[in-house]
């Protein structure tokens, strides 16, 4: 490219812009570059506009100004300790999905009879929809439902166990709708594993352990993290069923519920904008942290590519 | 031979393994197999009772800390049906969704196949922004989005939860068609454009037809997010433009306790049952993994 510069060729602009790869069919980026603009990066960056036009009411209770919004975020334990409840809730939620999703999608991966029926058992749940999912663990695992009068019934338990409307309720509805997409990608990262490197490693004489750690696991890393990366996002953004199966005055005051509070029911949308920002923040942070650890990973083909 | 494959162990046990002729299975699976296969019944009990504890409820009346309801009935779907304007709330759920596919499908695909094909300046910057409304939690930038849509005056309306449903599937239908217009054999593109077709025919004539099957994956996941999508919608809509998820959320949430329980049931069950219709169908013609790699069968040892 740069000779065609230092000779100062003849060739029209067109033609040097068109080595550099822009031409008119660029255009076909165009609606989609505009979309993004207008609804993603507008609305977004007027959101960030608005953390610094607090509320006079706000602005009264805590001071500091144009800043009183983010005064009013760290200074208020409620709000603050939301942080925290909602990491508590989506770390652990994402780690297990993705942790549990390996050995299904290993268990999975060969054919079998009857594979495509499991597989679609499997995937069904994420058309049970959050609002489904919390009104059927409020009856099922309520204090008067099946799972509670099984346990007694068997003597496992003498008083109901207390699963809903709190920490644990959120988790389980976090779980089934989070484990079954997380089972979908990595089994699809897996399906993209050439088999014939695992079968290498058999012939020279390697056992399941040392195949899983040397051969498997490394290829397969990266799509973990992307996993976890979009599990961690689900379970981060819980809303529904952090209201409807959780606590949510309380162990599950997630950042979500915090935000929409300001924003439905007290109408602060400067304060809305400031909660829903941070919670961006906090969330890159950690997608950031993954990210960062998946770069030092293999990155090449893993062979199953068609 | 069919039972004994499924048990079949893919880890071979140190001496079993030696002992046996290659190509024989295990009778007996390793503790392994058995414990991802309890791990699957729980995941499957839970399932399964969440669901027809939800059917039951909806089908029965004076359902109290026994194992089945005293009476059987229909009438709450008859109710549920009346009282929240069923017909009009599932309508706008399909509407929505199809708006949505079609929109996001168009303008994703072009932008998937230069982002597949080209090198220009700044792709990864556009990369990016086309990637980060997927990786930000839809509450983020929900509420600024909101906010700008009730100042336009577009609050409660409907283009406002076609619009905000938008922001998700757009990036979505990109980052799916991507990798799959990627595996397409440039060389066959290459061959239409030698002989004299224009941008716009290889795009009908040759892309169309092998992009199918990557478009009607991407347009079933798109739909299932768009119907299952709650937070979205929920900033912007009303009693109007209320989808079916939101109907359902606002009826539990009611103040004063919310609606009967067994009214929610049912609307829930109605929800449910056209999500694995739409799915069930979607799954016969396509499989979703196709998406993230060609799917190369492992061979059968």
């Amino acid at each position: 490219m740069s000779t065609v510069r230092a000779t100062k060729s003849t060739a029209s602009l067109r033609h040097r812009l068109a080595e550099r790869g822009v031409d008119m069919s660029l255009l076909m980026l165009v609606p989609a570059i505009v979309f993004t603009l207008a609804l993603f990066i507008y609305p977004f960056s007027y959101g960030i506009g608005l953390t610094f036009q607090p509320n006079p009411a706000i602005q009264e209770q805590w001071g500091g100004g144009v800043l009183a919004n983010y005064r009013a975020f760290f200074g208020d334990a409620f709000v603050f300790d939301s942080i925290w409840l909602t990491m508590r809730l989506a770390l652990p939620v994402a780690l297990f999905n993705v942790l549990a999703s390996i050995p299904v999608a290993f268990k999975l991966r060969h054919r079998f009879r009857g594979k495509k029926l499991l597989t679609t058992l499997l995937v069904l749940p994420i058309t049970l929809g959050t609002v489904l999912t919390a009104q059927g663990l409020l009856i099922f695992a309520g204090r008067q439902g099946w799972l509670n009068n099984f346990l007694i019934q068997i003597g496992l338990v003498s008083e109901p166990l207390k699963l809903v409307n709190n920490y644990w309720g959120v988790v389980f509805s976090l779980v089934i709708s989070g484990f079954p997409f997380a089972f979908l990608l990595i089994s699809s990262y897996l399906s993209g594993i050439d088999p014939s490197i695992d079968a290498a490693a058999r012939t020279m004489g390697a056992g399941w352990f040392q195949r899983f750690r040397r051969i498997i696991l490394p290829l397969l890393a990266p799509g973990l993290a992307t996993t976890f990366i979009l599990t961690f996002v689900l379970a981060f953004s819980v809303f529904p069923s952090a209201r409807l199966v959780g606590d949510a005055m309380g162990e599950t005051r997630v950042m979500a519920l915090m935000a929409y509070r300001a924003f439905g029911e007290q109408n602060d949308y400067p304060m809305a904008s400031t909660i829903a920002i941070i919670m961006g923040v906090v969330e890159l942070l950690v997608v950031a942290v993954v990210l960062l650890w998946r770069s030092f990973l293999y990155k090449g083909s893993t062979g199953g590519k068609g | 031979m069919a039972t004994q494959t499924l048990d079949r162990p893919t880890a071979p046990v140190k001496r079993g393994a030696a002992s046996r002729p290659p190509g024989q299975r295990a009778l007996v699976a390793s503790p392994t197999t058995w414990f991802v296969w309890a791990g699957v019944a729980v995941f499957f009990v839970f399932l399964l009772g969440i669901l027809v504890s939800v059917v039951v409820d909806s089908l029965g009346k004076s359902w109290f800390g026994s194992w089945l309801p005293e009476i059987f009935t229909f009438s709450w779907y008859a109710q549920a049906w009346d009282r929240f304007g069923m017909a009009h709330v599932i309508g706008v759920t399909l509407l929505v969704a199809v708006v949505v596919i079609v929109i996001s499908v168009l303008i994703g695909v072009p932008a998937a196949y230069m982002l597949a094909r080209r090198n220009f300046p700044f792709k990864r910057t556009i990369n990016l922004m086309f990637l980060l409304p997927v990786l930000m939690p839809p509450i983020t930038y929900g509420i600024p989005l909101a906010t700008v849509m009730y100042n336009m005056g577009l609050g409660r309306s409907l283009v406002a939860v076609i619009l905000v449903n938008l922001v998700p599937s757009v990036p979505f239908v990109i980052m799916t068609m991507t990798p799959f217009i990627e595996q397409i054999n440039p060389a066959i593109e290459n061959a239409a454009r030698m002989s004299g077709a224009r941008m716009r025919i290889v795009f009908t004539r040759i892309l169309a037809p092998l992009l199918v099957p990557g478009i009607l994956a991407a347009a079933v996941l798109v739909l299932v997010r768009t119907v299952g999508m709650f937070e979205l919608t929920f900033l912007v809509s009303g009693p109007q433009s209320d989808t079916l998820v939101v109907a359902i959320y606002r009826a539990m949430t009611a103040a004063g306790g919310g609606e009967p329980r067994a009214l929610i049931s049912s609307m829930a069950v109605v929800y449910t049952v056209t999500m694995m219709v739409i799915l069930i169908i979607a799954l016969r013609y396509i499989s979703p993994t196709q998406l993230v790699a060609r799917v190369k069968d492992s061979r059968d040892d």
